[in-house]
């Protein structure tokens, strides 16, 4: 043999932690399954059950207790609310991704605003759409705001991210020239962020189309996500059942179609110098 | 022509097309309120009601606090089906992305069955799977891992896709035309290289599913969602603002973990 031998290869500490990660969560993947009660469920029997329920559902799709015209308009009500929140969420959140931008603002504005923000989104939306639903009564109120905060609390990260991102070259060119601060936004981070804010906005659309049905199931905000609660919880009607994750799928791709060509549109002509 | 030539036309069509872009959201919005019964004002004077509301009537009290052991352990079962979703959810993506990469598929047909089944399981709300499943499962957690799971499948096998389509086409490629035989390719080639990028996305997955896995539990009756219903459908509502506490300093603890743990890995 000739040659040297190479040294022997040491762990490095992220293949370690990588290491050390995977296990810990098979660990208690595994874990799980003998320790949580499933309540004496036969599982083999139950995956049988929801093939041919899968089966019904996307097969023979058939709407029971609501016309078409009412489905379109459930989605259509959906649609208006993950509008409306994504609408009521981007305008605060432009303002507020501006004074957090760490490139714009002193870095003790940024830590605090995004500290607010991170709690905010530590709460899942359905209990701040239900702890509203106190304040202003079941119903489109409670879900808009409760989602709207939601929204802004997602978009304002996303935003001073997005404004962080912008060449630091022309700002300080800017600000050199005498340009203030007001202007330097004005003319340079905000056209320079503008693609991938709409991006983050769509994408926010999208993800609050999917919350808006959410609700509509789980906090009385009607639109279509209410009428899949009543076929599946409660008149156990699986082919309407199907009706409607039809009629949710079809407008979940699309928006994410939408969501996609947007991000990739603004990757091409941020490639650009 | 020189393209410098026409350049007020440029900023003008700029503007013009701005302007319109405008217009049509504001309409939109507008056309929402109305169809939404949205009203503008009963929303701005929702706020300061609901945080007075919070603040004199959602504050743990005594015996919210002594309700604190049933809380932690039906937020630890949650947290659990959480990791258990999101960890088998990775194991089946990360099969069916090497089926369904450009770099180490079998045939080019398999990208799109691969991308068909991940489109299925994230473009149907999470909120629809756990419907579905809670027909045949019950209220067990069986119906929210599964629900979990499969959306989770959706979302990981994209981005495992794009991982393993970018981040091994080099070596894959080199390993290739040397001859090596596909598994030890993907074994030697594709594993090491896609590994950290995998295990952030998942991180990322597990952040979002401890959130979804609250909202599951609420439409299910299982987990700690199920427990907040239980505190706020009984109007105890010093309880269930202590769970919400619970959740939240769970969701921040994971998030600083998952953000700690990707500074090393990546």
């Amino acid at each position: 043999m000739t040659g040297e031998t190479l040294p022997p290869k040491r762990w490095s500490r992220s293949s370690l932690t990588l290491g050390l990660l995977f296990f810990v969560l098979a660990l208690v993947t595994v874990g799980g399954f003998f320790l949580l009660d499933t309540r004496g469920v036969d599982v083999g029997g139950a995956f049988a059950q929801t093939g041919k329920d899968l089966a019904t559902l996307f097969l023979q799709p058939a709407a029971v207790h609501f016309t078409a015209p009412e489905a379109i308009q459930g989605v259509a009500l959906t649609l208006a609310l993950g509008l409306l929140t994504t609408v009521f969420g981007a305008i605060p959140a432009f303002f507020g991704g501006l004074l957090a931008a760490r490139n714009l603002g002193p870095a003790w504005l940024s830590l605090t605003l995004r500290g607010f923000v991170s709690l905010i989104r530590a709460v899942p939306t359905v209990l701040w759409v239900l702890i509203f639903a106190i304040g202003a009564g079941l119903g489109s109120v409670a879900a808009v705001v409760g989602m709207t905060f939601h929204s802004f609390g997602y978009l304002l990260k996303a935003y001073s991210e997005a404004f962080e991102e912008v060449d630091q070259g022309t700002i300080e060119a800017l600000r050199a020239s005498g340009a203030s601060w007001t202007s330097v936004v004005a003319q340079a981070v905000v056209p320079g962020a503008l693609p991938a804010l709409m991006s983050w906005t769509f994408l926010r659309f999208e993800i609050n189309f999917t919350t808006a049905v959410a609700m509509g199931a789980a906090a009385g905000a009607g639109g279509i996500g209410f009428d899949l609660f009543m076929a599946a919880g409660y008149y156990f009607n699986l082919r309407e059942v199907g009706y409607i994750t039809w009629l949710i799928l079809i407008v979940a791709a699309g928006l994410e179609f939408g969501a996609t060509r947007l991000h990739e549109a603004n990757r091409r002509s941020g490639a650009r110098p | 022509m020189s393209p410098a030539a026409d350049i007020p036309g440029i900023f003008r069509r700029r503007q013009l097309w701005g302007g319109l872009g405008l217009i049509l959201i504001l309409a939109a919005t507008v056309g929402s309120a109305v169809l939404a019964q949205f009203d503008f004002f009963e929303g701005f004077a929702a706020f300061p009601k609901a945080f007075a509301w919070m603040g004199t009537n959602f504050v743990p009290d005594a015996r919210a606090w002594g309700n604190l052991p049933k809380i932690l352990t039906r937020l630890g079962e949650t947290v659990v089906v959480s990791i258990m979703a999101t960890t088998t959810a990775a194991v089946a993506s990360f099969v069916l992305a090497i089926l369904g990469s450009r770099t180490t598929r079998f045939h080019p047909a398999a990208t799109l069955v691969v991308r068909v089944v991940a489109s299925l399981g994230r473009n149907i709300p999470v909120v629809a799977w756990a419907m579905i499943f809670l027909l045949a499962f019950g209220q067990t957690f069986l119906t929210g891992f599964l629900a979990l799971f499969i959306e989770s499948m959706g979302f990981l096998t994209r981005s495992y896709l794009e991982t393993v389509d970018e981040a091994s086409a080099a070596p894959v490629e080199a390993l290739r035309s040397a001859g090596t035989p596909w598994a030890p390719l993907v074994a030697q080639a594709v594993v090491p290289s896609v590994l950290p990028g995998l295990a952030s996305w998942m991180l990322f997955m597990l952040e979002t599913n401890i959130r979804s896995a609250t909202l599951v539990g609420l439409l299910t009756g299982t987990g700690i969602g199920f427990l907040f219903d239980l505190y706020y459908k009984s109007l105890n509502y010093p309880s269930a603002a202590l769970t919400t506490v619970a959740i939240v300093v769970a969701v921040l603890l994971l998030e600083g973990l998952s953000t700690a743990l990707r500074k090393v890995i990546l």
